[in-house]
């Protein structure tokens, strides 16, 4: 390890989610670390839009995202497996009724 | 077994487990990012036979995760590697423009880099980490930004058969099984298109000045030519197939060609451009075979190849001395951030009390 090594360990993570443009919801494009929010900010600014990629960005720590458990997707995902009534192609309808 | 290449696998495979991997079973406070260690239960294979990425999280085998810390972070210290040879030019570039231009394009190579790095921590490893392996010398960069910028035309050179090799080897991995990996190529491919234009252009105009100036634009097209067809690693193809990393990555869908189809694509497509400039490209064998379809090109030097990779190019000190020099003369920034950073938390904790 050099001696440089631990200072950035204490630099948290951030996700870092941007508005592509007016009318689209923010969506994540990556992660960055930095000392603070503004910092993060700033950072997230010069290495996701130098191309004007975004007209907003959103920085979150990653560590206040709570995510579903990848071994838990088939029993959390479930519910929604045996409901097909909920999609509109499930329902037989006449073929000649118009806007259905 | 090396296998090097710019985007792709040329580290010792040697290397042992990342400590800082093993300590780091997932914790429920960093979901995103925390490796998951949840046995394999078929659902890996699963997922790569039916061309689905894999996401951090997802239960993998280890020599998969190894594989892929790396091979993201040697490409992410070839990336900011990168920044040196070009770097060292934009002092002198010849206009304002090619200073802004080039600037631009250092810049974009940090941010490559940087995307890299986030990418490679989705498997559980640290940033400080993988640059103490750069910085060791235990992880390895592209062998090609080991070699000089002579001249300006070196800048045209490098953008326009470096920049273009690596987008040759780059555009595969924008479909690599591991998701975050493959996200980070697409930025990157976006971004590298004018890497390479604006390397055509500077040797373009070279081509269309003075004779100086076009010798020296052929010059450069004469040192560039050999590192760059070295850029995609050694033969790999037929028999060679089956040895070092390339049969168990295609299996795993993280390459996608071998090193040396993406060879042949890349000469394939740049003879034309070097014609079309005015160039000639530093191969008495080089020429269109009809019967293959390709264009057929001599030897390549093996030995140089993996005489620079091993340390011994002309530039390799320096290069690791700058990186060095460069993180330590940062880190009274990086201090100073952190310590603000927490002075204001303080501040704002004692507001709230
Ligand atoms: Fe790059
Ligand atoms: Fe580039």
């Amino acid at each position: 390890m050099s001696a440089s090594a631990p200072e950035s360990d204490a630099w948290p993570l951030w996700e870092v989610f941007v508005r592509a443009k007016r009318g689209l919801s923010h969506t994540h494009v990556g992660s960055l670390h930095a000392p603070d929010a503004a910092l993060a900010l700033h950072n997230a600014r010069d290495l996701y839009t130098r191309r004007q990629e975004g007209v907003s960005i959103w920085v979150v720590p990653a560590s206040a995202i709570t995510a579903s458990s990848p071994e838990e997707r088939d029993a959390f995902f479930d519910p929604a497996a045996d409901k097909v009534y909920r999609h509109p192609t499930f329902y037989e309808v006449p073929e000649d009724v118009e806007y259905l | 077994m090396l296998d090097p290449m710019y985007g792709n696998d040329y580290g010792p495979t040697d290397v042992a487990a990342p400590e800082s991997h093993k300590d780091r079973l997932p914790r429920r406070d960093e979901p995103l990012n925390a490796a998951d260690a949840a046995a394999l239960d078929g659902y890996f294979d699963e997922l790569i036979d039916a061309d689905q990425r894999i996401e951090p999280r997802d239960a993998m085998p280890e020599a998969y995760r190894q594989t892929l810390i790396r091979m993201m972070a040697q490409h992410a210290h070839s990336e900011i590697i990168g920044m040196q040879p070009e770097g060292n030019w934009i002092s002198r570039a010849p206009s304002l423009r090619r200073k802004a231009i080039l600037m631009a394009k250092v810049q974009d190579e940090a941010g490559h880099g940087l995307y890299l790095y986030s990418a490679a921590e989705t498997l559980g490893v640290s940033r400080d980490e993988l640059l103490d392996r750069l910085h060791t010398g235990r992880q390895k960069y592209s062998s090609i930004f080991n070699y000089p910028t002579l001249t300006w035309a070196d800048v045209g050179a490098i953008g326009w058969l470096v920049d273009g090799a690596a987008i040759m080897n780059q555009v595969p991995l924008c479909r690599c099984s591991y998701g975050p990996y493959a996200r980070a190529m697409i930025r990157v491919c976006k971004e590298e298109s004018f890497h390479q234009r604006q390397g055509f252009e500077i040797l373009w105009t070279l081509a269309r000045g003075t004779d100086a100036q076009k010798e020296m634009a052929q010059d450069a097209a004469n040192r560039w030519w050999w590192p760059a067809l070295m850029m995609f690693g050694p033969p790999d193809s037929g028999e060679l197939a089956q040895q070092g990393h390339t049969a168990q990555s295609m299996a795993w869908g993280i390459k996608r060609f071998s090193n040396d189809e993406l060879r042949q694509k890349f000469v394939d497509m740049t003879v034309p451009q070097a014609e079309r400039i005015g160039l000639t490209l530093p191969d008495p064998d080089l020429r269109w075979n009809d019967e293959r379809g390709h264009y057929d090109f001599g030897a390549i030097d093996w030995d140089e190849f993996w005489r620079v990779l091993k340390g011994d190019g002309p530039c390799n000190a320096q290069r690791l001395e700058h990186r060095v020099s460069a993180h330590e003369e940062g880190a009274w920034v990086r201090e100073a951030a952190t310590a603000y950073a927490r002075k204001q938390a303080e501040r704002t904790r004692a507001g709230a009390a």
